[in-house]
């Protein structure tokens, strides 16, 4: 467990309870009060299954999440420019292949936003993650080694900053 | 100005349209299962940013935007997920990905 859990429940909570009340769009007092009352058995029992560590409850990258977000929604942008390009050639000029490596990130919760950064990027797909490292499937050498990989590992690395 | 707003969604609506048919002929051009993936690919991620954007320039800018753009982050954070998934039931029911022939495979 991390090193104030209280402040990290509360957090969970509080993003919850806005969101319930994003969802629900009603505004009685029953209402409300039943969200509430949600809220915390929901709090309760991830409490109980010790869900609210560093990786449960990552508040901490939050920060630092708003400057990866953006840049991955453009490298998803260009990586589904690429995968279009190669469907629409009559060619269709696909080099499959795939490939293991290790990213550098120190945390499981690194490791699991690089891979998840990798599938949503088209044209790489990671189909194998353990503690050895990243098994990829690729569609073309490009989608492997443009400059996107190295470029990424070391950013999901900041993002997941001193730990 | 809300002219303008109906013709950039309208735009959107139709790149995002682009990317789901673009995604769709890949699915039946591609050989096998793990190449497949790759052009559904295309229509989880820039289809479903696209046309859901050009549906949040139809809102009034309220709830239902936040909403819509939550829907955008549930799927982003999702698909890749369910993709992973896929490609792990593959290879655990001893699907072999086709690789490209000189490069002698994996």
């Amino acid at each position: 467990m991390s090193q104030r859990p209280v402040a990290r429940v509360a957090g969970l909570c509080l993003l919850w309870y806005a969101m319930w009340l994003l969802m629900s769009g009603h505004y009685t007092r029953l209402l409300l009060s039943l969200g509430a009352a949600t809220v915390v058995g929901v709090a309760l029992l991830v409490t109980r299954m010790q869900l609210t560590d560093r990786e449960g409850a990552p508040f901490h990258i939050v920060p630092r999440l708003v400057f990866y977000l953006p840049w991955l929604v453009v490298e998803v942008f260009k990586s589904n420019l690429a995968v279009a390009r190669v469907i629409l050639s009559p060619r269709l000029p696909i080099r499959p292949r795939v490939v293991d490596f290790h990213g550098h990130q120190k945390t499981d919760l690194g490791r699991f936003i690089y891979a998840n950064s990798i599938t949503l990027t088209p044209g790489t797909i990671t189909v194998r993650l353990d503690a050895e490292g990243f098994r990829i499937h690729a569609l073309t050498e490009e989608a492997l080694d443009g400059t996107e990989e190295g470029e990424m590992d070391r950013r999901v690395c900041r993002l997941e900053g001193p730990s | 100005m809300e002219m303008v707003l109906d013709y950039l969604s309208a735009a959107l609506l139709l790149l995002g349209s682009f990317f789901v048919v673009v995604g769709g002929i890949g699915v039946l051009r591609m050989p096998d299962v793990f190449t497949r993936m790759h052009a559904a690919g295309l229509t989880d991620t820039m289809g479903s940013f696209f046309i859901l954007t050009g549906l949040m320039l139809q809102t009034g800018f309220d709830g239902v935007t936040l909403r819509l753009v939550m829907i955008l982050g549930f799927l982003w954070f999702t698909s890749p997920v369910a993709t992973h998934a896929l490609a792990k039931a593959a290879l655990h029911g001893k699907i072999e990905p086709v690789v490209h022939e000189d490069e002698g495979g994996d």
